[in-house]
């Protein structure tokens, strides 16, 4: 086990960036870590960033993680995966979504939005621990994109163990049970399809 | 059994062990949801007070009777119930009574940053701080006891970072604390302070902070953790994470109670130290006082006295000051990620204050605006606010400007929540003293930006009880305005008629523009996507003035004017029809079926 791993992750409101960290703090404590999490999420339901960090570690203290001391990265959209690419570690563990979610200021302000090779390279420039997944056309596919949270938990939990960060303590099990009892019942084997969909993607059924 | 809970959760969980009973609260962030945390536990009562000042006088009702009670708000909900405070204070209490304040350093939702701590002082009364989640819930029980202890209410203070950050919890029990007495206390030399009494009680007050200080020594959660003793560091709440997590080897007095404080305990750790630093955020609170104990303290010279500290905030403030090397600094990468577009929040697709402010805009009339989801009337294109201060500040704005001489016709916004809050008064203040003040009261039937609390105009209690539905309408009548009409919301030429009638008028006039919020589950169910035809389009950009999520400029450029076309994002549209309506070639309507 890891003395600490700081996670951050990244999204835009509406794409259950919330429940990925209550899965992941809930994880962490499972697998015996002190956990702390802190959510910024004011503006949320109307189309804002979120962040959430989540630290695991044998003693925690501050809920809020430094700028360059995120050890693991979930981005759940493009622009936002470049927006707080600053604060990783550089080397650390990073999982983006290849999802564009275009503000207001790009559909009808004409601002710009970065295109894909501007991604690549800054996170190459940053670490080569990236995984990219599509995980918004998993999700529709299996026939629902909600659960595109799932399936980059998926790809995260499949990274992590690829990493040798975790083992035997947390087994892919766990992370589904944190899932499925925080979702409606109808939708438990949903996110288990995703979250199995995410693993397969960084090559772990 | 250990749980993680948010330090709002944990908040509420403490009241319930506490034995608390009732509690009363006016929604605003970073507090709600330890409201409605407490409103799910079993066995109690919980309610939405239609403002803070409310939700403390029912609070002190309940504590006066003989019941643990509590009322909660955001940091500048204070402000609203400072006078019931201060009277509490006071008479002092039967049974425990908690004002919960949840400051938000950094404004992540907020007009201001004001330090509420210093309200304790103001108010004579002890001021409880919690540092993560388990302290949220152990010094909640201890602030009941406090309370009834010294007979004093007890002010507990969070932070957003507190309150939204989530750690373990082991849960305890409930214990159970029915009335202390059958009959509530006649005891007028206590509760009734009029001049007479309230000279015999301030002596009282002034000898129970003597003794509460004297408390403040032995009391468990002002701790001191010796470590190292070239530097000592005096903190309270979330900051005394940043100081262990960016001086751990340092020696920390670790404050749960920062007023009134214990001054022999703080004179030993200084004596202990070579260096003493006080570290807290916003204002130097607690710096201050040491200071004016004679000892040498430095704080607000090292560290930011604005907005919310972190651990990188707090390190560099250090290495700055030579408290820490260089080589304390943890590099961060550096890179040129490039211009990224910016998330500014917007009304919502469907919101249904969208087209009163595309008439205000039309109008170009000055706009006194309100807290709530509509102060986002001043984003761009809409750009129809020019003032909004606090809680029901706009309608009296208006009536000020209007009575200074201005003689543009002055209007107020303000939502139904609001309305009730703090807007009443205001609205009987403009039909008293007569101004021609406009007030549009937008009725979207629920608290919206707080994340759709009931009130008064809801049907149904904190607790999810049916409850009466009260109409807006009457109340602005019965108040004396003349001039009232009600309209749908998303009938945008109907709303300007209305305006410009009321306009031509110089007589106070009130209009309301009544649709449920766009997001409540039942407005979902009537969600259907619009589409352009893009034959009709000319591109003429009416609808883009309406700052709708849903609306795109597409890419096909109208053959004529060489301009963009409009295009509607089908998984965003509710079909809410105002760009339909402002259209002038019909190119909006219903999407075919594929």
């Amino acid at each position: 086990m890891r003395e600490t791993i700081n996670f951050l992750l990244a999204g835009v409101g509406g794409q259950g960036t919330i429940l990925a960290s209550n899965v992941l703090a809930n994880v962490g404590l499972a697998a015996g870590y002190q956990v702390k999490q802190a959510e910024v999420h004011g503006m949320s339901q109307r189309g804002g960033s979120v962040i959430s960090h989540v630290r695991w570690g044998r003693a925690i203290h501050s809920p809020l993680i430094a700028a360059g001391e995120v050890d693991a990265y979930l981005a759940f959209e493009k622009a936002e995966a470049l927006r707080h690419l600053n604060q990783l570690r550089p080397g650390a563990l990073a999982v983006i979504n290849l999802r564009a979610i275009k503000p207001v200021t790009v559909t009808s302000g004409g601002e710009p939005y970065p295109d894909d090779d501007r991604l690549f390279a800054a996170v190459a420039q940053v670490t080569d621990r990236a995984v990219y997944v599509d995980a918004g056309a998993i999700a529709l596919g299996l026939g629902n994109v909600r659960v595109e949270n799932a399936v980059l938990l998926g790809a995260l939990s499949a990274l992590m163990e690829r990493e040798g960060w975790i083992g035997s303590e947390i087994l892919p099990d766990e992370w589904i049970v944190q899932i499925t009892q925080r979702v409606p019942a109808k939708y438990a084997a949903l996110n288990r399809q995703a979250f199995e969909a995410g693993r397969w993607e960084v090559g772990r059924a | 059994m250990i749980r993680i809970l948010s330090g709002n959760e944990a908040a509420a969980r403490g009241a319930w062990e506490a034995g608390a009973a009732v509690a009363s609260a006016y929604p605003g962030t970073p507090s709600t949801e330890i409201l409605e945390e407490f409103a799910r536990l079993p066995g109690v009562y919980a309610e939405w007070a239609t403002n803070e000042k409310v939700a403390v006088d029912v609070a002190i009702g309940a504590a006066y009777a003989g019941r643990r009670a509590f009322a909660s708000m955001k940091h500048v909900g204070l402000n609203v119930a400072a006078d019931a405070f201060m009277y509490a204070s006071m008479t002092g209490i039967e049974a425990g009574l908690v004002i919960i304040t949840a400051d938000d350093p950094g404004m992540h939702s907020s007009q201001n940053e004001q330090d509420n701590r210093t309200f304790a002082k103001f108010a004579r009364v002890p001021c409880l701080e919690p540092a993560d989640s388990q302290e949220a819930k152990d010094l909640m029980i201890a602030a009941f006891d406090l309370s009834e202890q010294f007979d004093t209410p007890v002010l507990y203070r969070m932070t957003t970072r507190i309150c939204h950050s989530s750690s373990p919890v082991k849960l305890g029990n409930r214990i159970e604390r029915p009335l202390k007495q059958e009959r509530f206390p006649r005891h007028p030399a206590k509760y009734v302070m009029v001049p007479a009494h309230a000279r015999v009680r301030h002596p009282l007050i002034e000898e129970r902070v003597r003794k509460l200080a004297e408390f403040a020594e032995t009391f468990p959660w002002n701790r001191i953790e010796l470590r190292e003793t070239h530097l000592g560091i005096i903190t309270a709440g979330v900051a005394y994470q940043y100081a262990r997590e960016v001086f751990p080897h340092a020696s920390v007095l670790k404050l749960g109670m920062t007023w009134p404080l214990p001054e022999p305990l703080i004179r030993r750790f200084a004596a202990s130290v070579e260096r003493l630093i006080v570290l807290e955020e916003l204002d130097p609170f607690i710096e201050e006082a040491v200071r004016l104990m004679g000892i040498a303290a430095e704080g607000k010279s090292i560290f930011p006295r604005i907005g919310e500290l972190d651990p990188r905030s707090v390190r560099e403030a250090a290495i700055a000051a030579g408290l820490l090397p260089a080589s304390a600094r943890v590099p961060a990468p550096q890179v040129d990620v490039g211009p990224l577009p910016v998330r500014p929040p917007v009304l919502c697709p469907g919101c249904p204050h969208r087209s009163t402010f595309y008439v205000l805009n039309k109008l170009k009339v000055p706009v006194m605006g309100d807290i709530g989801c509509y102060s986002l009337g001043l984003t761009p294109p809409l750009s129809a606010m020019h003032t909004i201060g606090c809680m029901g500040a706009g309608i009296s704005v208006a009536h000020g400007a209007a009575k200074a001489g201005n003689r543009e016709r002055q209007v107020a916004v303000i939502g139904d929540s609001t309305f009730f809050h703090t807007g009443l008064p205001a609205l009987l203040n403009v039909v008293y003293n007569q101004s021609p003040v406009i007030t549009i009261i937008m009725d979207n039937r629920v608290t919206g930006m707080t994340g759709h609390q009931d009130n008064p105009g809801t049907g149904r209690t904190a607790q999810g009880k049916a409850a009466p539905v009260v109409e807006i309408e009457p109340i602005v009548r019965a108040l004396g305005v003349q001039h009232v009409k009600t309209i749908a919301a998303y009938d945008v030429a109907e709303i300007e008629r209305t305006l410009k009638e009321f306009m031509r008028l110089d007589q106070p006039a009130v209009l309301i523009t009544r649709e449920p919020c766009a997001l409540l589950p039942e407005a979902r169910e009537r969600w259907h996507a619009l589409e352009v035809a893009s034959d009709k389009c000319n591109g003429c950009g009416l609808c883009f003035r309406l700052g709708c999520p849903a609306i795109l400029k597409s890419d096909e450029l109208d053959e004529r004017y060489r301009r963009p076309k409009a295009l509607i994002d089908g998984t965003l549209c509710t079909g809410c029809g105002v760009c339909a309506e402002v259209c002038p070639r019909e190119a909006i309507g219903e999407a075919t079926e594929q």
